[in-house]
């Protein structure tokens, strides 16, 4: 069913009576040609772009919750294109550009909201490496404008130019990025995926590998045996136990991020802002509510639950970026389990068994990657050879050298 | 977290600095034929699993010890804290 003015306008005058499920509740098959371990965000995306754009057929995608119950339903929301370096701003730019036309692409209104992101700068050394940024994401195709204080002040007044040890000098502002809604992203996905015929198949938990002479012949789920030569694994935040099912120990550990949300407040925030000297980031989400978050725990966990020092130091930074949600009230926080990996910057690449690839390791930078990750991990999926914008998230960049380590912080995840 | 230092008491995880996995202690033979694979696995891979984990805490803010630290990381309870010296002489380690 195409959704469009006329069929709200048509269900209108039929008591909405005509609306059906948007995706069907499909039974494992007993082979497939393709299956997609992960029904999150990139898993139905790749199913979504395997199909649609690659033309392939017989494809399944495995869930082992409800699709929506994962990270995709559990994070901040914003994209953005601002990276740095040559390996991963191609992605990001083309993910942005995705986003750009998700919505005609899927007929669905995901609520793709471009209010820009803003990075806050509060020293001269910071405003020359946005400088250096902004000037790289332009390369890369992306947009970037470096603003000056007065611009800064113009957009958001409300925050704290004195503040005596941070003071805001400026800030790095990219038009383009902004906020989608999480669940829409999902949902739009997997009802695309399913009306080109792809199996979602929920409450389908893989518990292992079959492996023949080192290639994929199929795996074992909680709802019987698949048959399959290929099966693309996007399970990020449960990377390392899923591949470890098939013998294989990845370049990454699993940490917990908070988020927070505040009560309903009217439009106070105008798009996303990062404070430069922690890390704090902020936006509005359309019902009104503060969506903020900082730093990661730092510590190993699959607990999708933080503690309390973190929380302290994510309204910390608030306070000191902008004294006045003080008096919002804090309505809800939650933990996400992220895949942090040892440079950074994610996997999208095939492994040492034939016909098991891999899409992990998204570290932060998971929901704003989806369309472009599922493009990528679809292409290499189809083709066996990497896609344009992924050629430098290779699972071997740890032996060869060749690493993407954004922040330079070495092989230490919880400081990137 | 309280993590139960074997010296201190119960200290707030808050004075601690996080390394990561214990299997860090084992650092491979440079000597070996097989070092610059054995450094690849040591440096960059992980077993990072779902339940108890042994993992290098650095008390930072207190007496500056390594303690290796037994954790569940679904649920974040701590089950045993030793000092990283003991559990490195222990794996046949002079110090």
């Amino acid at each position: 069913m195409r959704y469009s003015a006329f069929r709200l306008f048509l269900e209108g005058l039929q008591g909405q009576s005509g609306w059906k499920p948007v995706w069907r509740d499909a039974a494992p098959q007993a082979s497939y040609d393709y299956v997609i371990v992960g029904g999150g965000g990139h898993g139905l995306a790749t199913a979504h772009y395997l199909a649609k754009v690659y033309k392939k057929a017989r494809i399944a995608v495995l869930e082992k919750g409800w699709i929506g119950g994962g990270n995709v339903g559990r994070n901040t929301t914003i994209i953005r294109s601002n990276y740095l370096l040559d390996g991963n701003e191609p992605l990001y730019e083309f993910s942005l550009k995705l986003w750009e036309g998700l919505e005609q692409d899927l007929n669905y209104n995901a609520m793709v909201s471009q209010r820009g992101i803003l990075n806050l700068c509060h020293s001269d050394v910071q405003r020359d490496a946005y400088r250096r940024r902004g000037n790289a994401m332009i390369l890369n195709g992306a947009d970037a404008e470096l603003l000056d204080q007065d611009q800064v002040r113009e957009m958001a007044p409300f925050l704290d130019f004195e503040n005596a040890r941070f003071p805001i000098k400026g800030g790095l502002l990219q038009r383009r990025g902004g906020t989608v809604r999480h669940d829409a992203v999902a949902w739009g996905y997997a009802r695309s995926a399913d009306s080109h015929g792809v199996d979602i198949i929920q409450n389908c938990e893989v518990t292992g590998f079959r492996i023949e002479n080192g290639a994929i012949r199929g795996l074992e789920t909680g709802r019987g045996y698949i048959g399959t030569k290929k099966i693309g694994v996007a399970v990020a935040g449960s990377s390392s136990r899923v591949m470890a099912m098939a013998g294989l120990r990845l370049p990454i550990e699993s940490h917990v991020l908070q988020a927070f949300v505040s009560e309903g407040l009217k439009p106070l925030i105008p798009g996303v802002i990062t404070f430069g000297a922690g890390h704090f980031y902020i936006s509005q989400s359309d019902k009104g509510g503060l969506v903020f978050g900082g730093d990661i725990d730092g510590y190993n966990s699959y607990a999708q639950r933080g503690n309390l020092p973190v929380v302290v130091d994510v309204l910390e930074g608030g306070m000191a970026l902008m004294p006045m949600i003080g008096r919002a009230r804090l309505l809800r926080m939650w933990g996400g389990i992220m895949d942090m990996s040892m440079d950074g910057s994610p996997v999208i690449d095939r492994t040492p068994i034939d016909g098991l690839y891999f899409n992990g390791g998204w570290c932060y930078g998971g929901f704003k990657a989806t369309p472009a990750s599922g493009y990528a991990f679809a292409h290499l999926l189809a083709t066996d050879m990497p896609h344009e914008t992924a050629t430098q998230l290779r699972l071997d960049r740890f032996r060869t050298g060749a690493l993407i380590d954004e922040k330079g912080a070495g092989a230490q995840p919880n400081l990137h | 977290m309280i993590i139960n230092h074997p010296l201190l008491g119960p200290r707030d995880s808050q004075e601690f600095v996080y390394l990561g996995d214990a299997s860090l202690i084992d650092r491979p033979n440079a000597m070996a034929e097989t070092a610059l694979d054995d450094f690849h696995d040591y440096l960059y891979l992980r077993d990072n699993p779902a339940g108890s984990h042994k993992e290098l805490w650095f008390h930072e803010q207190g007496d500056r010890s390594w303690l290796v630290v037994t954790r569940d990381v679904t649920t974040h309870e701590i089950t045993d804290v030793e000092l990283a010296s003991d559990y490195a002489k222990r794996r046949g380690r002079d110090r």
